[in-house]
C-alpha cells in the first residue's frame, strides 16, 4: 500500500516535471566512449571542486567581514574561535589551488587527445571562459584576507589595467573606486567574489556541459563513436554514463580526496606556495613586503609579464599569452584529434610546451636577476611560438593512420607481468654469506641489466615522439 | 507565422523601433549602476589635503605620510646628495622629468620647491609597489653603481634620491610629485597647488615668456 502511494507521488511530479528524460538523456542512456583512461578524471573532479568551494565558501561568508579595518581579524576570528572554522578556511583555501590543478591538467587532457577539434570548440570557448573566470574569482577571494599579499598584489594586478594608454588610469580608478586600494575595493571584490562571478561560472559550467552532452566526449583515440552504431542507434563503443562513469568517477573522488585532506591536515599552506608567509601580517598601504609574488598558478603568466621590459607591452603579452588559448581549435590545422596518432612533430611541440609552461612557472616564483630573465624570454617565446607557429607545423605533420573504431590498450593488471620481467632484467641473484655462515641467493641490483633496459627505454621513448 | 499576404514591414518596424527603445533604456541604467563604482563623495573628500610639520626632519631623515591613502615621502636631503643628483643625468631615463608627473612649478633637476627638501609619492610608476629607501652608496645587494636611491623590491626598478628613474628598468617614469605648498617656512600642504590669485598670473606670464623664448630658439 505505501509503496503504491510513494508510486503516485512520483507519477504526479513526473507529469510536470521531464525528471526521467532529464535522467536518461544525461546518464542512463548517455552514451561515453568506452576507453575513458586517467585523464577522464578531472572533468568530475573540477566539479567536486567548485561543489566544494560553494559550500565552503557560504560557510565562510558567515563569519566573514568585508571591512578593511574587520577583514582581516575576522579570519584570523574564523581561524581560531569558530568551530571548525579552521578547517573550513583550509578547505575553501586548499581547494582554490586544487581547482587550478584539476583544471590545468583538464586542460592538458584536451589539448593532448585535440578535445578542442571540430565539433567541439565551443566547448572548448566555454571551458577557457569558465578558466578566465576562475582567474578573476581567485585574484579577487585572495584580496578578502586583507594581508599583505592580498593587497600589495591587488595594487600591482590592477596597476595592470592603468598600462592600457588614454583610459587605463580612468579604468583602474573605476575598478578600485577609490585611488587606493580601501575599503571600497574590498566591499567589491567580496561583491564579486561571492554572487556576481560564481553566478557567471555556474552558468558557465551549465553551457559546458550542455554543448559537451550535445555532441558527445571526445576519448584517448579520438575516434568519433557515433560514427559507428548498432541497429537500436547505440554507439558499439559507448557505453552508459550512469552506472558506469558514475562508479568510475567515485573512484576518482576517492584517491583525490586522500591527497585533498593530506593536504587540509598536514600542509595547508604547502610550503608558502598555497598560503604566502606574508599574507598572514595585516595590509600596510605604507609599505611593500620584499618580495611579491602572486599564487603559484598565476606564476607562468607573471614571469611572461616580467619578461618584457616594456609595461605596456607586458601587459599585452600576459593578456595574449591566455587569449591565444581561445584561438587553439583553429590554429591546429591537423586532421587527426588524438596525441597516439598524431605526427612527431606535434609531439614534440606539446613536450616543449609543457616544459616552457612549468618553467615559466618556476621562474615566475623566483626573484628578478639577468640570468632568469634570459630564461624567462626564451620559454616565453616557446610558449607563443607553440600555438602561433601551430599553423605551419600542423600543416606538415606526418599522422598515422586513425582506427575506425576503439583500440585496446593494456590494463594496469596486464602490465604486472612485464614489470616483473624488467625487474628480473635489472637484478640479479648474488650467493651471499650470512650472519651464521650459510650462503643465501639474495637480489643485488645489476648495471649491466639497468643499463640495457635504460637503453630500450630511451630507443621507446624516442619511437614514442615519432 | 504565415507571412503570405501580410505586410511585413510594419512588424519589422515595429521590431526595430522596439529594439532600439530598449537599447537606449538599457544604456540609460547602464550609467547609475557603472558610475557606482566610480570613488564616491565619501573617497573624494578624503582626498583632502595633508599638513605636514617638516621642522623635526634631520638631515637625511626620510618621513613617510598618508595623503589619499597613498605614501608620501619627505626626505630631507644632504649637500652631498645634491651634488651628486647633478651627475646621473646620463644613467637616467627622464632626467628634465618631460614625460613624468610632476606640478609646472616643480621645474629644478632635484624635482622640489626647496633644494634639500624632496616631496614624493612613494609608488613606483611600474606597477605601484613602494620602493625601498636605500640612501647608502654602493651596498652589497644592489653592486657598485648604487648611488643612493629608492629601489622597488617587485620588478628591480631604480630610482635616484629626486624619485628620477633609471634606464633600463621597468617603470616607465619618475616618481611622481605631488600638488604641494609651503604654508610657513616648515609647514607643508600636500594635494594643494602654489598656484593661486597674483601667483597663477605671474606663473603664466613666466609661461608665456619661456614659449616665446622657446619659439625664438626655435627660428634660430
Amino acid at each position: 500500500m505505501k509503496s503504491d502511494y510513494l508510486a503516485d507521488c512520483g507519477n504526479w511530479v513526473l507529469k510536470r516535471f521531464p525528471l526521467a528524460k532529464l535522467w536518461n538523456d544525461h546518464m542512463a542512456h548517455y552514451y561515453a566512449p568506452k576507453n575513458f583512461n586517467f585523464w577522464y578524471f578531472f572533468g568530475s573532479l573540477a566539479l567536486l571542486v567548485l561543489v566544494n568551494q560553494i559550500v565552503t565558501g557560504i560557510l565562510l561568508t558567515m563569519n566573514y567581514k568585508p571591512d578593511a579595518k574587520l577583514a582581516f581579524d575576522s579570519v584570523e576570528y574564523i581561524m581560531r574561535d569558530v568551530n571548525w572554522g579552521w578547517l573550513i578556511r583550509y578547505m575553501h583555501s586548499t581547494g582554490a589551488s586544487a581547482f587550478f590543478i584539476v583544471i590545468y591538467l583538464h586542460m592538458f587532457r584536451g589539448i593532448m587527445y585535440g578535445s578542442f577539434k571540430k565539433p567541439r570548440e565551443l566547448i572548448w570557448i566555454f571551458g577557457m571562459l569558465i578558466y578566465v573566470c576562475l582567474m578573476a574569482e581567485s585574484f579577487m577571494g585572495y584580496l578578502l584576507p586583507w594581508g599583505q599579499m592580498s593587497f600589495w598584489g591587488a595594487q600591482v594586478i590592477i596597476s595592470l589595467f592603468s598600462a592600457i594608454p588614454i583610459v587605463g588610469d580612468e579604468l583602474a580608478l573605476w575598478i578600485r573606486g577609490d585611488y587606493v586600494i580601501s575599503d571600497a575595493t574590498l566591499n567589491r571584490f567580496f561583491a564579486f567574489h561571492v554572487i556576481a562571478i560564481p553566478l557567471i561560472l555556474i552558468m558557465l559550467v551549465f553551457l559546458h556541459l550542455v554543448a559537451l552532452h550535445e555532441v558527445g566526449s571526445n576519448n584517448p583515440d579520438g575516434v568519433e563513436i557515433k560514427e559507428s552504431k548498432d541497429p537500436y542507434g547505440v554507439p558499439v563503443d559507448g557505453i552508459p554514463f550512469h552506472p558506469y562513469y558514475t562508479v568510475k568517477d567515485i573512484v576518482g573522488v576517492g584517491v583525490f580526496l586522500f591527497f585533498f585532506a593530506t593536504v587540509i591536515f598536514y600542509m595547508p599552506e604547502m610550503g608558502g606556495f598555497f598560503l604566502e608567509p606574508d599574507n598572514f601580517i595585516p595590509a600596510d598601504p605604507l609599505a611593500t613586503p620584499e618580495h611579491i609574488v602572486p599564487l603559484w598558478y598565476f606564476t607562468p603568466f607573471y614571469a611572461i609579464l616580467r619578461a618584457v621590459p616594456d609595461k605596456f607591452a607586458g601587459v599585452i603579452a600576459m593578456g595574449g599569452a591566455i587569449f591565444v588559448l581561445f584561438l587553439l581549435p583553429w590554429l591546429d590545422r591537423g586532421g587527426v584529434k588524438s596525441i597516439r596518432y598524431r605526427g612527431g612533430i606535434y609531439k614534440k611541440a606539446l613536450a616543449l610546451f609543457v616544459i616552457s609552461f612549468i618553467a615559466l612557472g618556476y621562474l615566475g616564483t623566483q626573484p628578478v636577476t639577468p640570468t632568469a630573465t634570459i630564461f624567462t624570454r626564451i620559454f616565453t617565446a616557446i610558449y607563443f611560438g607553440f600555438f602561433l607557429l601551430m599553423p605551419l607545423y600542423t600543416r606538415w605533420e606526418k599522422t598515422k593512420y586513425v582506427p575506425r573504431r576503439l583500440t585496446k590498450q593494456p590494463t594496469l593488471e596486464e602490465r604486472i607481468p612485464d614489470l616483473i620481467k624488467t625487474f628480473d632484467e635489472v637484478t640479479v641473484k648474488k650467493p651471499v654469506q650470512t650472519k651464521e655462515g650459510a650462503t643465501v641467493l639474495k637480489r643485488r641490483p645489476d648495471p649491466a641489466g639497468m643499463a640495457k633496459v635504460g637503453k630500450r627505454f630511451v630507443k621507446k621513448l624516442k619511437d614514442s615522439l615519432d | 507565422m504565415i507571412h503570405d499576404g501580410v505586410d511585413t514591414s510594419k512588424r519589422q518596424f515595429l521590431t526595430t523601433a522596439m529594439t532600439a527603445v530598449g537599447a537606449v533604456g538599457t544604456g540609460f541604467i547602464a550609467v547609475p549602476f557603472l558610475a557606482q563604482m566610480q570613488p564616491s563623495a565619501k573617497a573624494m573628500a578624503a582626498g583632502a589635503p595633508t599638513e605636514i610639520d617638516i621642522s623635526k626632519i634631520e638631515t637625511g631623515q626620510l618621513l613617510r605620510v598618508e595623503w589619499r591613502g597613498k605614501p608620501v615621502w619627505v626626505l630631507n636631503r644632504t649637500p652631498e646628495v645634491l651634488k651628486t643628483l647633478d651627475t646621473l643625468d646620463d644613467k637616467l631615463s627622464d632626467p628634465q622629468s618631460q614625460e613624468s608627473i610632476q606640478p609646472e612649478y616643480i621645474n629644478n633637476a632635484y624635482r622640489s620647491i626647496k633644494p634639500e627638501i624632496l616631496v614624493t609619492v612613494g609608488l613606483c610608476t611600474h606597477l605601484g609597489c613602494s620602493p625601498t629607501f636605500r640612501p647608502e652608496i654602493a651596498p652589497n645587494d644592489l653592486g657598485p653603481d648604487w648611488k643612493g636611491g629608492f629601489f622597488c623590491p617587485c620588478h628591480g626598478s631604480w630610482f635616484d634620491l629626486a624619485g628620477r628613474v633609471y634606464r633600463g628598468v621597468p617603470a616607465p617614469t619618475n616618481l611622481d610629485i605631488p600638488p604641494h605648498r609651503y604654508v610657513t617656512d616648515t609647514l607643508i600642504i600636500i594635494g594643494e597647488d602654489v598656484i593661486m590669485g597674483e601667483a597663477a598670473e605671474e606663473a603664466e606670464e613666466a609661461a608665456e615668456e619661456a614659449e616665446e623664448a622657446a619659439e625664438e630658439g626655435a627660428n634660430i
